[in-house]
């Protein structure tokens, strides 16, 4: 009762998609009604093309995103670890982070081809940097007293960077994988968008150019609710593993 | 210089903050704290008392002069010299048991002495029944239980505490206290333990080391002397009150002395 109550607006808004196009508020051709793009949907289910295309865009969000996240976590740490590195890195940071990193989707294509590869670099780009800043921003808050608590029981620098550090860095890191998670869907359909071939980015602008709106929405809502219920998903493997912030 | 024990041979530090001119934060100190003595290092906020002790931990390069331990001047952090802080610097991910296990994995204990060694200090501290407790779970005092025990936990000769119970209320600071005192009767050890509260550094020192203000100096040095009484007799005694009377006056002044630095902005 008290989810349904909390969702209410949402479902406002579906009652309002499949009325206000009936009743004429809203152009028909611009915006189907819910239960036109609900069969085109089904449809589009039935044939596989949902399917395939939904495998494709999350294999390739997947890789992305691990990548950009090991990598990006990496980095940020050992930048906030090793003085040197920072110097060296840190000003790029800085500069890169503003850019749409959409607009190297076509460097990409040139670099890897038209295919798989662009679009995983292209979501990996995207989610680096935001996991660089946060695991930084991570790894520099760590208490200098735990450190030298480890250091005192006899661990090893190196030790200290796993097994202090790291722990540390964990919520920042876990936050920061958040937003690189909902970067990752940007980057996954705005590349398919440009690369084409496969992927539900790809089915939603194929669909849209040969002007079958009510299965372009489909294509769209299909990939809103993938985001959101990756995102549900996600926050609840973060709130497990953090548990012991109470 | 041989010999047992602690000895800081005029021992400077210079404080470089990221932005501002260095501030000379210890002025040739020197001290020696004997074997298993309890020393108090007393005095004003900001007078160097804690930097004074990271040295000794290792956690900062001595820079200026030598500070030696047994004759083996310190280079490091060691296992050796265990430390407590004032925020208790437990690991929030871990359980009360998996932080004081943590130091015995590190000194390569085999599991079964480990496992045992981690709950004879869990109960030595009285946190029986809290051993899968994480840190966010627990009160002030409970923390600081844990911090000791972890401490403790890997046998070091000197123990070292930075204003341990300063964070917490009057009364689980007066229990920590007579805790303190019973487990050093059980297990002695050297400690050197830094606070700014004049009580607290007559009730469980043998000698208290009065610091200056900023740069921080060895002002003077009041042997306590309890004579092997129970804590709790000596409190009673007029010695006792005398001595921290005189310490209040001492300390007082450096601290006016300290804050008149404040305002002048140094």
């Amino acid at each position: 009762m008290r989810a349904l109550w909390r969702y209410a607006p949402i479902l406002l808004l579906l009652l309002l998609w499949e009325v206000a196009p009936r009743l004429g508020f809203i152009d028909p051709d611009s915006v189907p009604p819910l239960s036109k793009v609900a069969v085109a949907w089904w449809s589009l289910l039935r044939s596989g093309d949902l399917a395939s295309n939904g495998l494709s865009s999350l294999e390739n969000l997947l890789a992305g995103l691990a990548l950009g996240v090991v990598v990006g976590a990496a980095l940020g740490v050992l930048m906030a670890w090793y003085r040197p590195l920072d110097h060296l890195v840190h000003p790029l940071v800085r500069a890169l982070y503003p850019m749409p990193k959409s607009a190297l989707i076509p460097v990409m294509i040139l670099w890897l081809g038209l295919g798989s590869a662009s679009k995983i670099a292209s979501i990996f780009i995207g989610c680096l940097l935001p996991m660089v800043l946060s695991s930084y921003n991570g790894a520099r808050g760590v208490d200098r007293t735990l450190i030298w608590s480890a250091l005192a029981a006899g661990a090893s620098r190196r030790a200290v960077l796993w097994e202090v550090v790291m722990p540390s860095a964990l919520p920042e890191i876990l936050a920061g994988t958040r937003n690189a998670l909902a970067l990752s869907f940007i980057l996954m359909v705005s590349s398919e968008f440009v690369i084409g071939q496969s992927g539900l980015g790809y089915l939603i602008s194929f669909l849209g150019e040969g002007g079958a709106y009510d299965a372009m929405f489909a294509g769209v809502l299909t990939v809103a609710v993938v985001g959101f219920l990756a995102d549900r998903a996600y926050l609840a493997i973060m709130r497990s593993a953090l548990a012991w912030r109470e | 210089m041989a010999g047992t024990g602690i000895a800081f041979e005029t021992v400077s530090h210079t404080y470089r903050p990221a932005r501002g001119r260095p501030v000379l934060a210890l002025d040739q100190v020197s001290l020696t704290v004997r074997d298993r003595e309890f020393l108090a290092l007393l005095g004003p906020s900001g007078c160097g008392k804690s930097t004074l002790l990271y040295l000794l931990g290792g956690f900062l390069p001595v820079e200026t002069g030598r500070i030696s331990v047994d004759g083996t001047p310190v280079t490091g952090p060691g296992p050796d010299r265990g430390i407590v802080f004032q925020n208790f610097a437990l690991f929030p991910w871990k359980t009360v048991k998996q932080n004081i296990l943590y130091g015995l994995e590190k000194q390569r204990l085999p599991k079964p002495e480990r496992e045992k060694r981690a709950q004879e200090f869990i109960d030595l501290v009285h946190l029986t029944g809290f051993e899968d407790s994480y840190p966010s779970q627990l009160s002030g005092g409970m923390k600081q239980r844990v911090a000791i025990a972890r401490t403790l936990a890997i046998d070091p000769a000197i123990l070292l505490m930075d204003e341990p119970f300063g964070a917490l209320d009057a009364q689980t600071r007066g229990l920590m206290h007579e805790e303190l005192l019973g487990i050093m009767e059980r297990r002695p050890k050297t400690v050197v333990f830094v606070t700014h509260d004049v009580r607290e550094a007559v009730y469980l020192a043998d000698r208290v080391a009065v610091m200056s203000a900023r740069p921080g100096r060895i002002k003077e040095i009041v042997e306590i002397g309890r004579d092997g009484r129970p804590a709790a007799e000596v409190v009673k005694s007029r010695e006792f009150t005398e001595k921290v009377d005189h310490l209040w006056d001492s300390v007082r002044k450096e601290a006016l002395l300290a804050q008149s630095q404040k305002s002048d902005g140094a």
